[in-house]
């Protein structure tokens, strides 16, 4: 042990500093050493972690497959963001076809009126 | 006062150092030593109204009492972090009385120890990179009166920018990760945050976790701030470092490792 005895400890960076709530929920309830207790709770059952603690929570055992290449196979990182990017993109192509053809169906009648007005004479 | 139960944050070996006197646990119960077989598990004695099963299940959909059991929970855990390397339990481990506890030493001294030879000294840093697409590709609005061909030809370029900087990010990501790595001892590449819940801007890339000896954490900290440089030339990028943590993310038993290298 390198620890001054004394009871003055070091903190040497401010402990867990920059740390989030995020941060802290990820180690407490999905790192550490899991020990079944007598009082029985599994926390995977916890309503509330599978909804809003999917990904940090559910994910691991799949990132941890994956290795150094996960973002590159992740789905919640490539393709939801490239699905995501899809629907996007078709949306706004959608609505400029409207766009442009809303301007279109302003031209017609006048192009069909000129036509009209020609055919008398 | 109802019956207690013990709840348990940590195992560790016994230490000199006194633990700081106004440190409180979950419950707001101050955390006390239970010595056993030569190891100690660090425990509060908890009420049975809150932490039976029940209760406790209930508890745990609340996400303002997670929060701050969490936050007593990591409280004690640092304050142990201080004096000695502590093997940090999983939030919610609970035993009914002493006894409970003592059984569960014996049946399991042998990892403890091995575990607990393994991590001596060592701590645990957070590394997580952060790609803000939103700030780095401004979407300017096109001038109003375009052809089809020229809107498709900006969105075609809007998304070549974006998909270097994800190219680039991931790349960012790798390099830092090798450098890293090169420093540590053992490694966790863990799931990236969400955002919703972290808060944090951008988009989490990377969240590693590096087990490093407490007497070279100053040279690995550098090596984090000196990569503040070097995202200079790829803007969005953000380098977030957290800790020193207990080693929370190496309790598991050697042989099931992820940190020996890319599968």
């Amino acid at each position: 042990m390198t620890f001054p005895s004394g009871g003055r400890v070091p903190e040497p960076y401010g402990q867990s500093s920059g740390a989030n709530l995020a941060d802290i929920l990820e180690r407490v309830l999905d790192k550490g050493l899991v020990i079944a207790g007598d009082i029985r709770i599994n926390l995977l059952d916890i309503e509330l972690l599978t909804i809003k603690l999917r990904l940090i929570v559910a994910s691991v055992d799949k990132a941890k497959e994956m290795g150094i290449d996960w973002w590159e196979t992740d789905p919640a990182l490539s393709s939801r963001a490239h699905r995501d990017e899809l629907a996007r993109e078709n949306a706004e192509l959608r609505a400029h076809l409207a766009e442009l053809e809303r301007g279109r169906g302003q031209e017609d009648p006048s192009l069909e009126r000129g036509r009209v007005s020609e055919e008398p004479s | 006062m109802t019956t207690g139960l013990r709840y348990v944050y940590a195992v560790c070996r016994p230490f000199d150092a006194a633990l700081q006197s106004q440190l409180t646990g979950v419950a707001g119960v101050p955390p006390k030593l239970l010595s056993h077989h030569g190891l100690i598990a660090v425990l509060s004695e908890v009420p049975e109204c809150d932490f039976a099963e029940e209760p406790l299940r209930a508890h745990l959909e609340d996400l303002d009492w997670l929060s701050a059991t969490a936050r007593a929970h990591q409280g004690v855990i640092d304050a142990l972090t201080t004096v000695t390397t502590p093997l940090p339990l999983r939030l919610g481990t609970v035993f009914r009385d002493d006894s409970g506890v003592r059984t569960m030493i014996e049946a399991r001294e042998d990892g403890f120890r091995r575990t607990l030879d393994r991590l001596e000294g060592r701590v645990e840093w957070g590394v997580k990179v952060y790609l803000d697409a939103g700030t780095a590709v401004p979407e300017k609005p096109s001038a109003k009166a375009v052809s089809g061909r020229e809107y498709l030809r900006q969105r075609r370029m809007r998304t070549r920018s974006r998909d270097e900087m994800w190219q680039n990010a991931e790349t960012f990501a790798q390099g830092l990760h090798e450098a890293l790595s090169g420093r540590a001892e053992d490694f966790r590449l863990h799931a990236p945050q969400d955002s919703a819940l972290s808060g944090a801007a951008g988009r989490n890339v990377m969240n590693a976790a590096y087990l490093v000896p407490r007497g070279e954490s100053e040279e690995f900290v550098e090596l984090v701030d000196g990569t503040k440089d070097a995202k200079d030339d790829t803007p969005g990028l953000r380098v977030e470092l957290t800790g020193p943590w207990a080693p929370y993310s190496f309790t598991g038993e050697s042989g099931e490792s992820g940190g020996e290298g890319p599968a």
